[in-house]
C-alpha cells in the first residue's frame, strides 16, 4: 500500500450527495484543491425539493410557513440540532452559492423567499418544502390557486395514477382533471421508467407527439401537470417550449426514486463538477483516513481495493446515513463507517425503533449520528473534537430527523459551508 | 342473514369445519372480523408436525399428528412441501434426552431414523458440524394460507358462505338457545343479525372472549410465540434441534425462505401482538448453535402469533401444556346450541374440525358421515401468488405478457395476479391493499412493501376501489402492519431498506403528517 501514487490536497470530500456535492462546490470557489470520492447511487434518490426546516416539534406535526422562523425555533429548543450551530445568513448564502452553480448549468430553482411551498406529491399528499425546481413551480401555484388543470399520467408507468392524486387532493384542488395517455413509442416498454421517458422527451420528436396527444384537452384548463419527465439535460428549453407548444403553464409531480429530479442534479453534479477543478472520483470507496504526525490526513481509496492516496489538510465526511454507508447498524450498535468516529446513539436496539411506524415522536434511531462543535468537527462524549480538521456534514449529524423535520438539504448546504469556512480559517 | 349453523372465526380449524360441514351437506355460513387466518393459523411455523416433537411431553399428541399428517399429506398435497425433517443435537445437548428419543417414538408410534453426523452434515450443509446425534423424522412444510383459502374455496364450491370483516358484537338469546348473532361489517359499518340453529365458536385465542359473550366461561391462557423469516433458504429439511422444546428450536424451509422460531411467552392483551427485540436475539442465539449461519443470515420480516392454551387441570408451563386441542359443548352452562372448538395445533386441524363437525350433526339429526378424511382438497385458489416465486425477474420478464408489468419486484407479483386478487372480492366488500398483502407474496420481499405499497394504491385507485383519502389511509396501515414484522430485525441491510422507506413516505410523501 506505500506503493499507491500519492496526490496532494487541501481538502478531501468522502461522498457525492448534496452535502458531499455542496462542499465541494463551495471548496473549490475558496481556491481549495480539492479531491471528492463517493459512490455514485443515492443522489437519485433525492426528489429534487430542497428544504430548510418545516415541522417542529415533530411529534406535535406543527407545520411552519415561515422556514426562518421554524429554523430559529429549533435552535432555540434544540441546542444539539445542526441548525443550532448556523444561522439565517448561512443557509442564504449556502442556497445561494450551490442555486448560482446549478443555474450556470440550466437548472434553475424558484421559491417565495420568505414562506415554505407546498407540492403535490405523487400520492396526492403536499410536501412542505422551500425551493422548487422552476419545472415543479406552476404547480406550486396552480395547487394555491386551485386553477384549473389538466394532470395527466402514462399507461405502465407504475406508481403515478393522475386519477390518484386528483381524488386524494381533491377537497384542497377541485379544478384538477386527469387523462391517461400512451407515451409516444413506449409500446414495448412496460413498465416504463420515467427516467427512459426523460431521456426520450430530450428528442422533438417525441414531444411533438406529445403536444398532438395533449392538445385536443386542453379546453378551459391553465395548467398541465405530469410526472417529472421533461428531460435530464435541456430541462429548461423543453419546459419553455411546452408551454408555448400547448400554451398553457406546464409543471411537473415529484416521483419516487430512482427520480428525473434527482438524475438531474446527479448528471449536473458528477458532469460539472470538475469544471472547478474538483478531482471527482466516482464508485470510490475510501478504505482509510489516516491521521499523520504533520496533522495532514492520508486517505486512501478505490474502487475494490486502495488504488489511490491523497495527502489532505483536511478531510470533509458526507457519508450520509444507513441507506448512504456513512453509519452501519449491526445488531447491537451503530457505527461510523469511515473513521470509527464516536456516535451519539440510544443505549440499545430496544429503542432504536418506537412500536408504532407512525409515532409522531419519530423513531429515536433517527436522530443517532456524529456530534459535532460549532465548526461542525465531530466530538466526543466529552465534548473534545476527535480530530483537528476533520468535519462531518449532512444527513450523518446527531440530533435532527430530517425525513419529519423536513430540513435534510438545508442541514447538508448550511454544515457543508460552515464546515469547509471554518477549514479555510484554520489555513 | 339465516343459516343451518354458523362457524365464527376462519382459521385452519373454523375453515376446516366450514369444509367438513359443507361437504356433509350442512347449510353453514362462515364470518370473520378480519380475514383468513388473522390469528394463531396465520403466525406460525408453517409446519406439518411428523409428531416427533411430543414423544416425550405429550405422546397421545405426537401420534395424533403422526396419523393427521399422513392424511393431509394424502388430501392436500398441494399445500405441503414435503421436506422431511431431522432432529438434531449439538455438543453439550443432554445425552440422556437424546438416547431416550428413538425409545420414545417408537413408544408414540412416530417413524424416526437414526443416521450419522456425517450423514446428517451431507444433507444440510450448513448444520453446526458440533452434531452429536441426528434423526430422520417424517416432517414437511405446509402453507397455512393455501389450507385455508382452499378450504373456504371447497366449502363455498359446496354451497357454505364466507363473509369476511364481519365483526361479531354479541348474541341474541332465548332461555337456553342462541338465536342470532349481532355483527357488524367493519368496512360498511353495516349491522344485521345472522340467525342459526347451531353456532360455533372456533375463534382461537379469541375464543374465551366469544364464550363470554354466549354467557359461557372457558379459562385460557395466552403464549405468544416469535418467527423470523430469513431472505434465503437455509434448508432442505426441516430441522429440529434435539432436546426439551425451548426457543429457537426448529427451523422451517418453505419456498425461498426459511423460519426459525419460536419463543414461548405468556401475553394478556390479544389485539396487539408484536415480535419483541429481545425474543428474536433470543431465537437467534439458540438457532445459530444448531445452524450457525442464522447468526449472519439476513432476515426480511419477524411475526408473532398466539398459542391458544386451554386451561382445563393444573399446569404451570405453557410449553408443557398439552398441545391437544378442546372441544366444549357448554351444556353444563344451560346453552343448548353453542359449542366452542380451541387450542390444538394446525397439523390436527381437520381432526379438530370433524370432531366439532360430529357434535353439530348430531345434535341437527345429520346423519352424513365426515368426508374430509378421504377427499382430495381441490386446488381452487389462484394461490400461486401466495408462494415464493420460483421464476427469476429473468425469466419473467421473458416470459410474461406484454400487456403485463410487475407490480412488486421483489417477489414477482405482475399487475395481472394483483387483479386476479381484486377480482375475487364482491363489489361490496372494498378491500384495501392488506388484502392483497394476505393473498399475494406483495410486501414480503426486502423492500417490505416500499414500492409496492405505492404501486398498488396507484392501481387500486385506478381501478376505482379507492376514493379520496382512502389509498393513503390504506397505504398507512399496510406500512404499520409491515413495520410490527420489520422492527425487530432492523440492523445491516434491513436497516438501511427500513430507512429508504422512511425517507419516502415521510421525507417526500409526508405520510406522518397527513
Amino acid at each position: 500500500m506505500s506503493n499507491l501514487p500519492v496526490t496532494e490536497r487541501d481538502l478531501f470530500v468522502v461522498g457525492t450527495g448534496i452535502a458531499g456535492m455542496s462542499a465541494a462546490v463551495y471548496a473549490a470557489k475558496r481556491g481549495l484543491s480539492v479531491s471528492q470520492a463517493g459512490s455514485t447511487g443515492e443522489i437519485v434518490f433525492s426528489s429534487g425539493l430542497f428544504d430548510i426546516m418545516a415541522v417542529h416539534p415533530v411529534e406535535e406535526k406543527k407545520l411552519w410557513e415561515n422556514p426562518w422562523e421554524a429554523m430559529a425555533a429549533v435552535a432555540a429548543d434544540m441546542p444539539n440540532h445542526p441548525y443550532a450551530h448556523v444561522s439565517r445568513e448561512d443557509v442564504e448564502k449556502a442556497y445561494g452559492e450551490l442555486f448560482d452553480f446549478l443555474s450556470e448549468f440550466g437548472l434553475e430553482y424558484r421559491m417565495e423567499k420568505e414562506a415554505n411551498s407546498k407540492v403535490l406529491t405523487p400520492i396526492g399528499t403536499e410536501k412542505t418544502t422551500w425551493a422548487v425546481p422552476v419545472t415543479m413551480w406552476a404547480g406550486v401555484e396552480a395547487l394555491k390557486n386551485n386553477a384549473p388543470a389538466l394532470l395527466i399520467d402514462f399507461e405502465g408507468l407504475r406508481e403515478f395514477s393522475a386519477k390518484q392524486v386528483a381524488t386524494t387532493i381533491g377537497d384542497k384542488w377541485s379544478n384538477l382533471k386527469t387523462m391517461r395517455l400512451e407515451f409516444p413509442d413506449s409500446a414495448s416498454m412496460k413498465p416504463i421508467l420515467t427516467g427512459i421517458m426523460a431521456q426520450s422527451m430530450e428528442l422533438k420528436e417525441t414531444r411533438d407527439k406529445l403536444y398532438a396527444l395533449i392538445k385536443p384537452h386542453l379546453n378551459g384548463v391553465e395548467a398541465v401537470g405530469v410526472p417529472a419527465i421533461l428531460g435530464i439535460y435541456t430541462t429548461d428549453e423543453i419546459l419553455e417550449e411546452m408551454e408555448k407548444e400547448l400554451g398553457v403553464k406546464v409543471f411537473e409531480l415529484p416521483t419516487l426514486p430512482a427520480s428525473v429530479p434527482g438524475m438531474r442534479l446527479k448528471s449536473l453534479f458528477e458532469g460539472r463538477i470538475g469544471t472547478l477543478g474538483v478531482d471527482l472520483k466516482l464508485q470510490h470507496k475510501v478504505f482509510s483516513i489516516t491521521p499523520l504526525n504533520d496533522g495532514r490526513y492520508e486517505v486512501t481509496f478505490g474502487v475494490q481495493a486502495p488504488t489511490e492516496k491523497v495527502v489532505a489538510k483536511g478531510v470533509v465526511l458526507a457519508t450520509g446515513r444507513f441507506l448512504g454507508g456513512g453509519l452501519f447498524a449491526d445488531r447491537h450498535h451503530i457505527v461510523e463507517t469511515v473513521m470509527g468516529l464516536p456516535v451519539s446513539q440510544p443505549a440499545d436496539r430496544e429503542e432504536w425503533h418506537r412500536t408504532d411506524l407512525l409515532d409522531p415522536r419519530g423513531h429515536k434511531v433517527s436522530s443517532a449520528g456524529v456530534e459535532v462543535d460549532s465548526s461542525f468537527r465531530p466530538i466526543d462524549e466529552n465534548g473534545k473534537v476527535v480530530h483537528e480538521r476533520v468535519f462531518a456534514v449532512g444527513s450523518l449529524l446527531a440530533h435532527q430527523d430530517w425525513m419529519r423535520m423536513k430540513c435534510g438539504t438545508g442541514i447538508a448546504v448550511a454544515s457543508s459551508l460552515r464546515a469547509v469556512e471554518a477549514f479555510v480559517a484554520q489555513q | 342473514m339465516q343459516t343451518q349453523v354458523l362457524i365464527i372465526g376462519a382459521g385452519a380449524t373454523g375453515t376446516g369445519i366450514f369444509r367438513d360441514l359443507a361437504l356433509r351437506g350442512v347449510e353453514c355460513m362462515l364470518i370473520e372480523q378480519r380475514d383468513v387466518n388473522a390469528g394463531a393459523s396465520g403466525g406460525n411455523h408453517g409446519l406439518l408436525h411428523s409428531g416427533a416433537r411430543y414423544v416425550t411431553t405429550d405422546p397421545h399428541s405426537a401420534n395424533e399428528c403422526k396419523v393427521e399428517g399422513d392424511i393431509i399429506k394424502e388430501f392436500a398435497p398441494h399445500c405441503i412441501e414435503n421436506t422431511g425433517g431431522l432432529f438434531v443435537a449439538v455438543k453439550g445437548d443432554d445425552e440422556a434426552y437424546v438416547k431416550q428419543f428413538p425409545i420414545n417414538c417408537e413408544k408414540a408410534g412416530v417413524p424416526c431414523r437414526e443416521i450419522s453426523p456425517e450423514e446428517a452434515l451431507k444433507l444440510e450443509p450448513n448444520l453446526n458440524p458440533d452434531v452429536i446425534a441426528a434423526y430422520e423424522v417424517e416432517d414437511a412444510s405446509i402453507d397455512p394460507f393455501k389450507l385455508s383459502l382452499e378450504n373456504v374455496a371447497d366449502a363455498e364450491a359446496h354451497g357454505g358462505v364466507y363473509k369476511r370483516y364481519m365483526k361479531l358484537l354479541g348474541f341474541s338469546k332465548d332461555g337456553d338457545t342462541i338465536t342470532g348473532a349481532r355483527v357488524v361489517n367493519t368496512r360498511t359499518g353495516k349491522k344485521s343479525v345472522i340467525e342459526a340453529d347451531q353456532f360455533i365458536n372456533a375463534t382461537g385465542a379469541w375464543a374465551a372472549n366469544v364464550a363470554e359473550m354466549a354467557g359461557a366461561n372457558i379459562r385460557m391462557t395466552y403464549a405468544k410465540g416469535s418467527l423470523l423469516v430469513t431472505l434465503s433458504r437455509l434448508n432442505h429439511r426441516v430441522i429440529n434441534r434435539l432436546r426439551p422444546p425451548g426457543d429457537g428450536d426448529i427451523l422451517v424451509p418453505g419456498g425461498t425462505v426459511s423460519i426459525l422460531g419460536t419463543t414461548s411467552v405468556r401475553v394478556e392483551d390479544l389485539d396487539n401482538v408484536a415480535p419483541s427485540i429481545e425474543e428474536i436475539n433470543r431465537n437467534i442465539d439458540q438457532g445459530a448453535q444448531m445452524v450457525p449461519a442464522l447468526d449472519t443470515c439476513r432476515y426480511v420480516r419477524a411475526y408473532a402469533g398466539v398459542r391458544p392454551l386451554v386451561q382445563l387441570g393444573e399446569s404451570s408451563s405453557d410449553r408443557a401444556a398439552s398441545r391437544g386441542y378442546a372441544l366444549i359443548d357448554h351444556e353444563s352452562e344451560s346453552l343448548d346450541n353453542f359449542i366452542t372448538i380451541t387450542g390444538g395445533k394446525l397439523t390436527t386441524y381437520r381432526l379438530m374440525a370433524e370432531r366439532c363437525a360430529d357434535l353439530v350433526c348430531n345434535r341437527l339429526k345429520v346423519d352424513a358421515p365426515c368426508l374430509t378424511r378421504g377427499t382430495v382438497l381441490p386446488d381452487y385458489v389462484q394461490t400461486e401468488w401466495a408462494e415464493p416465486s420460483i421464476l427469476t425477474k429473468r425469466e419473467w420478464m421473458r416470459r410474461h405478457n406484454s400487456d403485463d408489468h410487475l407490480l412488486c419486484e421483489c417477489e414477482i407479483v405482475p399487475k395481472s395476479a394483483v387483479d386476479a386478487i381484486l377480482d375475487s372480492f364482491g363489489p361490496d366488500e372494498k378491500p384495501r391493499i392488506q388484502a392483497v398483502g394476505l393473498r399475494s407474496r406483495v410486501g414480503k420481499g426486502s423492500c417490505q412493501g416500499a414500492f409496492c405499497g405505492a404501486r398498488i394504491a396507484a392501481h387500486m385507485y385506478d381501478r376505482d376501489l379507492f376514493e379520496g383519502r382512502d389509498g393513503v389511509d390504506s397505504l398507512r396501515e399496510f406500512l404499520s402492519k409491515r413495520w410490527k414484522g420489520q422492527r425487530p430485525i432492523l440492523w445491516d441491510a434491513q436497516f438501511n431498506q427500513a430507512e429508504l422507506k422512511e425517507a419516502l413516505y415521510f421525507g417526500l410523501l409526508n405520510l406522518e403528517m397527513d
